[in-house]
Parts: structure tokens; C-alpha cells; sequence
């Protein structure tokens, strides 16, 4: 005879059914660096063959888990060894093709993202690397589902200003190439400092160099959870409540997902790796990181007070998460990108949210300058300038940072960009007109910092 | 074995036979009802069982459908789902 509680069935049906609890995506990381070869189609040839022989039941057990415990999974997606080094090994370079490839494996296993159209050039480029850079604009248009990621900077390397400098070309060239979907091109882009290996999210996720031959990581997320929780303390409730509050619910939240991760790694036969426990918002009402601020007292996203209200949110969310879970990983914390928050698109629609809170704020979220929508005719060299400051934000601060910006063709602000599902719609936001055109052509490595003297 | 256990949770507009009704169908389908519990929530009917479907030669999908499909002839909000997820979720 075993035990239950009502309550905690309620709370848990509650949860999943009102709150939009729900594991956001069960990825399948996949080594490709047995898939190397001289010729570039039977390298194509090798990958599209071990990536739908480990992922041929990725959709079916996750769905028949959906169904065993009755928590929604999002998405099914494949992150995979970075292609630079495997189309590296090439006599001649198409990294186009390859890109092509994946999209085709990704589609025969029913995921609707794969990740890994990558290089890892923190402290300088390979020739696969500058190549696999130059082609990402078209790899991202001829392609639905490949998601690409450049890690720029890092802690111990620095900063990379070449192509720092190179990026806000190829961000803006992925977006002008998919002109006619508000440059979704440059949705499924995102430039990293301190990259971590083993992330489950998109646009991010590729299969890091130290990891094993394949693995299972898992992301989950529950804003709507935490909100939830939050607006119903009192309103005098001290920030040692609060935060412990969000200990509990994370706790909760990332048990639920260790669960459904390990019984999808043992159904696939392949280790569990981790769980990343971040706070994804979708564009669904109330599941909203915006939301989370608003209840916990400011008046919405972008107040004073939001930086202090994120951090304390990230600091909880991994405190909570830490207990349930022996591997947590990934990007876990707290995210913010714009266009998928419907409470951060009315923030910023209504100008409370500036792009300068945001940079602020990714001091202390989990990630970075997020799905931001600017307008069309950025220069170049300004969208790197953001980049650059991002970079230096994670560089100094040893955490990782992205930005995931959309200069959206033929667009201003006042405009919107529109992209649907979970990438959501975001109001076109001012960027700061002064030229960062000389600093940025400078080139060259911004080296590595001290860390001692940390003031 | 606890992998074995489900939890099925009823909610909806109290009326006579919805305890008949879900237990005739967990006979038919082989599954051991160790324990039932009720109440009124907010004007709510809701009832709690625990079974366990070790003994059953149904798989779990052929018994959450079938009490799915018990819901929708009640008018009842059925789920059905492994209790593991709520020992794992309250329980450190």
C-alpha cells in the first residue's frame, strides 16, 4: 500500500493545467565528430545516418512520457558537435550543405530545432571556422530548422574584436536574407561569451567538445509557476520569504524534470546529462518573467528595482533547482528575451523597457541580450558594438552571456516584428545613434582579464 | 512496486454513479484500487484514487484513453498519471 496527498495533487495538476508548467524541451546531444571526411557529401552522408538512427524515437517516448505523467513536452530538438569541426575536415569547404543536411535529418525525426551550425572562437578562427562564419546568412535562409551559435569571448580567452566585428555583418546579412519573415534568420543566431556545452535551448544548443558520445539534457520551466507563487504571499512579506518561496517552486520544478529526464534517457538507452532549470517564458499569458517582477512589487519590467528583482529571481531558481538534481546544467536561471514575454513586449511597447535596462539586467539573468527587435538599418558596426559590450559583460563577470538580436529588415521603431510560436512578436526598439564604427574596426583580441584587484 | 502505481484524479458536477462508472472500468481493465478518497472543493466534486496497474495485461495508454473516454461520458474531468511524478515533485 502506498501513500498520497490530495493536496499536492491539486498543487501539482494546478501547476501543469493553470500555471503552464511544462518541460520545454528534451534535446538529444549528439556527438558528430566520428562523421569527419575528406569529401563533403559523404560527410553529409554520415551525419544525416547517426543523427536519424539516435534520434529515430526521440519524438515518439517523449510523447508517450507526455503521456505517463501528463506534463506537457514543448519541443524535441538535437544539439550536435559544432560543424565547423567536422565540415573542417573537408577538402572543400560547403558548409551550406551540410547545413542543409541537418535540416533534413531534423525534419525525417520530426524535431523542430536542431543546434550546432557553431564555432567556438573565443580566442581566435580556424579556416573551417571563418568559413562556416561567412556562410551562416545563407545557411539560415535555405534552411527551417538549424540553429547556429558563435561563442566570441570568454573569461579566460577574452575577447574576440575580429569577428566580433565580423558578427554584426552576418547578423544583419541573416536578417536581410529572410527579409520577408521579419529576418528570422537572425532569430536562430546567437553570439556567446563562456559558452556552456551541455545547453538544451535554442538557439544556443550544440554538443560541446568534453562531453560524451550522446546524452540526454532537459529543460524545464514554469515562470507562470513561480508567478503564481510569488502573488500569493502577502504583500509585506520580506525578501528571505520570497526567495525562499522560489527555492521551494524551483525545487519542485526541476524534480518534475529530473524525473522525465532520466525516463527518457533510459527509454533511449543513453545517459541522462543534465537539466537545465531556467525560467523560458512563452508569449502564452501569465507564463512571464515580466510577470514575476510585477508581482513581486514593481510596477512592471524596466522600474527601478527590476535588476535587483532578477537577481534575486536567477539567484533562487538555482538554489532550489540545485537540490532536486544531481546534474544541472546549461544556462540555468532566469531568461529575457523581449519578443517571447508578452509582459517584457508591453514593457517595451510602452517605452518603460529600454534597451539599456535590458544590457543592464543581463549583468544578472541567466543568458543575455535576448530576441531584441532593432531597427533595419543599424549599422554594422553598432550592432557589434552591442555585442562587444555584452561580451565584456560576461568576460569580466565569469558568466555566460548571448545576444540574440534581429535588426529587422525594412522596419523601425514604432514597428513591430511578428514571428509566431514560441519566438513570439516584439515592438522595434530604439538603439543609441552615436557610431561605435572606429573602436569596432580596430580588431584585434581584447585580452583576457586580471582577477585579482576584483573592484 | 511504485512504477506501477497511478494516481487518477476526477473533477467536475457531483451526480449519481461517477465512483460505479470509473470503477467498473478499472475492473475491466485490471486495475487494483487501493484506496479512494473524496471531497468537495470550491462547489467542486473531486475524488482521488490510487491504483495499481502491475496485475493489468493493458498498457498505461489503453487505460488513461479508456478513463479518458469514461470522463467525457460523465461530463468529468479525468487525469490519469504515474504517481511518480508526485512523489518525486513533494517529497526531498
Amino acid at each position: 500500500m502506498s501513500f498520497f496527498n490530495e493536496k499536492s495533487i491539486i498543487e501539482t495538476i494546478n501547476m501543469i493545467k493553470v500555471h503552464n508548467l511544462d518541460i520545454r524541451t528534451v534535446t538529444l546531444a549528439l556527438s558528430l565528430r566520428d562523421c569527419c571526411g575528406e569529401n563533403v557529401k559523404e560527410v553529409g552522408d554520415k551525419i544525416y545516418n547517426k543523427i536519424t538512427k539516435y534520434a529515430k524515437n526521440l519524438y515518439s517516448y517523449a510523447s508517450e512520457i507526455e503521456e505517463e505523467y501528463s506534463i506537457p513536452i514543448i519541443n524535441k530538438r538535437i544539439a550536435v558537435t559544432p560543424i565547423s569541426l567536422v565540415g573542417e575536415s573537408c577538402k572543400e569547404y560547403d558548409y551550406v550543405y551540410l547545413a542543409k543536411v541537418l535540416d533534413e535529418a531534423a525534419k525525417e525525426v520530426n524535431v523542430n530545432f536542431i543546434g550546432g551550425f557553431s564555432a567556438l572562437v573565443e580566442k581566435g578562427c580556424t579556416r573551417g571556422d571563418n568559413a562556416l562564419i561567412e556562410s551562416i546568412p545563407e545557411a539560415l535562409s535555405q534552411t527551417q530548422r538549424v540553429c547556429s551559435s558563435i561563442n566570441l569571448a570568454s573569461t579566460k580567452a577574452g575577447i574576440n574584436m575580429d569577428t566580433v566585428k565580423k558578427m554584426g555583418s552576418i547578423i544583419k546579412q541573416s536578417a536581410n536574407l529572410t527579409a520577408d519573415k521579419d529576418g528570422i534568420g537572425a532569430a536562430k543566431l546567437v553570439c556567446f561569451c563562456n559558452v556552456p556545452g551541455d545547453n538544451p535551448f535554442m538557439a544556443g544548443a550544440f554538443h560541446g567538445y568534453g562531453e560524451n558520445e550522446c546524452a540526454l539534457n532537459i529543460g524545464v520551466s514554469g515562470p507562470g509557476v513561480v508567478r503564481a507563487a510569488v502573488e500569493n504571499l502577502p504583500k509585506n512579506a520580506d525578501f528571505g520569504e520570497l526567495a525562499n518561496k522560489i527555492k521551494q517552486i524551483a525545487f519542485k520544478i526541476t524534480s518534475t524534470g529530473e524525473l522525465v529526464g532520466r525516463r527518457m534517457a533510459e527509454k533511449m538507452n543513453i545517459p541522462f546529462g543534465i537539466i537545465d532549470l531556467s525560467l523560458a517564458p512563452t508569449p502564452a499569458k501569465g507564463d512571464s518573467v515580466a510577470g514575476i517582477f510585477q508581482a513581486m512589487g514593481l510596477e512592471h519590467a524596466g522600474a527601478h528595482g527590476t535588476t535587483a528583482a532578477l537577481a534575486m529571481l536567477n539567484d533562487a531558481v538555482k538554489k532550489g533547482g540545485i537540490m532536486a538534481s544531481s546534474y544541472v546544467g546549461g544556462l540555468s536561471g532566469a531568461f529575457i528575451p523581449v519578443s517571447e514575454d508578452a509582459g517584457m513586449i508591453e514593457a517595451a511597447k510602452s517605452g518603460v523597457l529600454t534597451f539599456d535596462k535590458l544590457e543592464a539586467m543581463t549583468c544578472v539573468c541567466s543568458v543575455g541580450l535576448d530576441m531584441i527587435a532593432i531597427p533595419g538599418d543599424t549599422p554594422d558596426s553598432t550592432i557589434s558594438g552591442m555585442i562587444a559590450d555584452e561580451m565584456a559583460i560576461g568576460m569580466i563577470n565569469k558568466k555566460t552571456t548571448a545576444v540574440r538580436i534581429i535588426p529587422v529588415p525594412n522596419k523601425g521603431v514604432g514597428d513591430y516584428a511578428v514571428y509566431g510560436g514560441l519566438l513570439g512578436e516584439a515592438p522595434i526598439m530604439k538603439v543609441n545613434n552615436l557610431s561605435s564604427d572606429i573602436f569596432i574596426n580596430r580588431g584585434g583580441r581584447i585580452p583576457a582579464p586580471i582577477h585579482s584587484l576584483n573592484n | 512496486m511504485s512504477e506501477n502505481k497511478i494516481i487518477v484524479t476526477i473533477s467536475g458536477k457531483d451526480r449519481v454513479g461517477i465512483v460505479a462508472e470509473v470503477s467498473s472500468v478499472l475492473a475491466k481493465y485490471g486495475v487494483n484500487i487501493e484506496d479512494i478518497r473524496q471531497t468537495i472543493m470550491q462547489g467542486c466534486f473531486m475524488m482521488f484514487l490510487l491504483g495499481d496497474i502491475g496485475g493489468s495485461k493493458f498498457s498505461f495508454k489503453e487505460i488513461k484513453d479508456a478513463l479518458s473516454q469514461t470522463g467525457e461520458k460523465l461530463g468529468m474531468e479525468i487525469w490519469t498519471q504515474r504517481k511518480e511524478i508526485f512523489d518525486k515533485m513533494h517529497t526531498i
